[in-house]
């Protein structure tokens, strides 16, 4: 019997490797990042973060592998409403969202083109995205007059600015053992209002990311509803197998 | 009497027989295919290896109906699948997650031969065979990897083959000409996905063949360790022998139902498995002149990756890395103990086994982080480990207390 307990051990501990989460996939940034907390279920969340991401982010950020037509299908949004709410080009329903900038420009622009977002959450992560878009602040020595404590000397300019306002950097200064002075930024302060309050910003960023989570994955809303089922259905054939198995076995001892 | 229907299907089975041995295959394979009475669960993962392959054949078909193996398209046609194929994600994530689950049921798999000493003789074709496997296996799943044509893909790809670079004198022109090209590129991804479509699954098929060839002709060890062969009735049946199909087709549903359950928790709720199944660089598409800031493999190549690190020269690690596979084959050889179950073994060996798997799992563990000064040393030490179990085998089997065996199974 210590010996099948061995064996159970051995499992148990191949089962426990499989458990840990990776640690080479988290941020590498070393800044804490916060929980975004986001409901990919809450359609109404996903639509409102894709009016704000066609509004903000399309005009630099292409989703090329995403369609129109599938947001729409997926939300239960008619063709006109896709046309109203999401498509400020030419484009057709059926197209993809791309975006009409120049590479060449934007490099010159933002020193670097910027990504495509189709599958950036899947990339970076919830957590880090809502992190990263709350974590602008004002830093005079940058381009945009901006910078980033995620997402350092990002070329991106705070884009969202006008709904958070500008935030400026709360500085702590702490002498090592070496007796050199460094400088860690802990917080933020508001320097300059903008249209929304503190917790309606990051229940809009919020949005913004629950929508980037869909994008990243779309088949994520039909994967979660059909799991359970099937689940069921294999729950049930577990209890028909074992009777079927104890039925034959009756005669073997 | 027969009624006619009846009498036609046997009419059209002696057709049949006479010209192909329908009736004796399904005999010989199925239902007088005698298996030990007493197998326990560790028995599941030879058939749950053989529905790995098929589910992993079938679904791989279907994606290559829509993937596009050149470096311009591969990234953007995988998402294709994901997004706008009919159920395309439920055949990709099966495909994904199909492939950790392989070789979670393999390394079960093995280690079921290891507690019940299934390599020994009669058994030492049976366990080459199934090593053979294990080897184009990862191969198989190495080229897998490369197809998807994201950052890990592209540097866990560039990684591997410059390995073959520290080969002396033929090194370089050996990386060069598996890559087709200075660094990874579409030739690379092209001639893999080629060797991962049609090449390995061929060679995989046709060694599972083998495999089973030798097994069906063997028999199945049990966790007794005897052989039941031994003791036959008038018939020639093995007394504590068991017609494979009804019994062991209807006690290997259950094991399946199970495996599925699993399986499809990970596939519906957590395909990326936290990092370990689908890792987060490879959603950035490959990019050659941006090297991510960490290169590890996925989870199933990492206790021999740590080993590969483990050891400060270059040329050795990667011999050391061969060595930690090669001496796998090995084992039915190094075992000198006079009993082969692990129910029958003393201590040493039960000592032994223990350690090699805390280290198997240390090394797999180690593998996936960074290769700090810490993470170095253990690698060292669990390296050491994982080798002092094979090589001193020979003498700690002998030496090792053991149990009588049984006559007949428990």
């Amino acid at each position: 019997m210590r010996l099948q307990r061995v064996n159970v051990l051995s499992l148990l501990m191949l089962l426990l490797v499989m458990l840990m989460p990776s640690s080479w996939a988290a941020a590498s940034s070393g800044v804490k990042l916060d929980e975004a907390n986001i409901q990919i279920e809450d359609r109404d969340a996903i639509k409102r973060g894709a009016k704000l991401f066609v509004q903000y982010c399309l005009n630099c950020h292409s989703a090329e592998l995403m369609r129109y037509s599938r947001i729409g299908q997926d939300l239960g949004m008619t063709k006109e409403e896709v046309r109203r709410d999401l498509i400020t080009t030419g484009a057709k329903p059926g197209g993809v969202m791309t975006v009409a900038i120049d590479k060449e420009d934007a490099t010159r622009w933002f020193g670097k083109a910027p990504p495509d977002l189709s599958v950036i959450s899947r990339a970076r992560g919830v957590d880090w995205l809502y992190t990263y878009l709350r974590s602008f602040y004002r830093d005079t020595s940058r381009p945009w007059g901006v910078n980033n404590t995620v997402f350092k000397d990002v070329g991106m300019p705070h884009v969202l600015w006008e709904l958070q306002g500008l935030q400026a950097p709360v500085i702590e200064s702490i002498v090592d053992i070496n007796g050199n002075t460094q400088e860690h930024i802990v917080g933020f302060t508001l320097v300059q209002k903008g249209q929304m309050d503190a917790q309606t910003y990051d229940d809009t960023v919020r949005d913004l990311v629950t929508f980037l989570d869909y994008l990243g994955e779309p088949s994520k809303l039909q994967r979660l509803a059909l799991g359970k089922w099937v689940l069921l259905f294999l729950a049930g054939l577990l209890v028909l197998v074992i009777l079927l198995k104890k039925e034959y076995w009756r005669d073997i001892h | 009497m027969l009624d006619k229907a009846t009498q036609r299907v046997v009419e059209l089975r002696d057709w049949a027989d006479e010209r192909f041995p329908v009736t004796a295959f399904w005999r010989d394979h199925l239902a007088r295919y005698y298996a030990p009475k007493n197998l326990n669960f560790w028995y599941f993962f030879g058939s749950l290896a053989l529905l790995m392959l098929v589910m992993q054949l079938l679904t791989g078909i279907f994606l290559t109906m829509n993937y596009k193996p050149t470096a311009g398209t591969a990234f953007a046609s995988v998402e294709y699948i994901m997004r706008d194929v009919n159920w395309g994600w439920l055949i990709r994530y099966m495909h994904s997650t199909g492939a950790s689950f392989f070789f979670i049921v393999i390394y079960l798999h093995m280690f079921r031969a290891m507690l019940y000493g299934s390599y020994r003789a009669p058994r030492e074709l049976l366990w080459l065979f199934g090593m053979l496997i294990f080897a184009v296996l990862m191969a198989e799943a190495f080229m897998g990897y490369l197809l998807p044509w994201g950052q890990m893909s592209f540097w866990g790809a560039q990684v591997i083959i410059s390995l073959f670079g520290a080969i002396p004198y033929i090194g370089d022109e050996l990386a060069l000409w598996i890559r087709g090209d200075f660094v990874v590129a579409d030739a690379t991804l092209n001639r893999f996905f080629a060797f991962h479509v049609i090449a390995f699954p061929l060679l995989l098929i046709g060694l599972v063949m083998f495999h089973m060839i030798s097994l069906h002709s063997v028999g199945s060890n049990n966790p007794d360790g005897i052989e039941i062969k031994k003791h036959k009735d008038k018939d020639g049946i093995p007394l504590d022998g068991i017609p494979f199909h009804p019994y062991y087709t209807v006690k290997d549903l259950i094991g399946v139902v199970i495996f599925l359950m699993l399986f499809s928790a990970v596939l519906f709720y957590a395909p990326e498995m936290g990092g370990w199944f689908l890792e987060k660089d490879n959603f950035v598409p490959a990019n050659p002149l941006k090297t991510p800031e960490h290169i590890a493999p996925l989870w199933y190549f990492t206790p021999f990756y740590a080993i590969l690190r483990a050891v400060p020269d270059k040329f050795l690690g990667v011999v050391a890395m061969g060595a930690s596979i090669a001496v796998l084959f090995l084992l039915p050889w190094l075992d000198r103990s006079p009993v082969k179950s692990i129910r029958q073994r003393g201590a040493l060996f039960k000592i032994a086994l223990t350690t090699f798997v805390i280290s198997f799992i240390g090394l797999a563990y180690l593998g996936t982080v960074a290769a700090t000064p810490i993470a170095t040393l253990f690698s060292r030490i669990f390296s050491v480990l994982y080798f002092a179990f094979f090589l001193l085998m020979p003498i700690y089997s002998k030496m090792d207390k053991t149990k009588p065996i049984p006559e007949r199974v428990t």
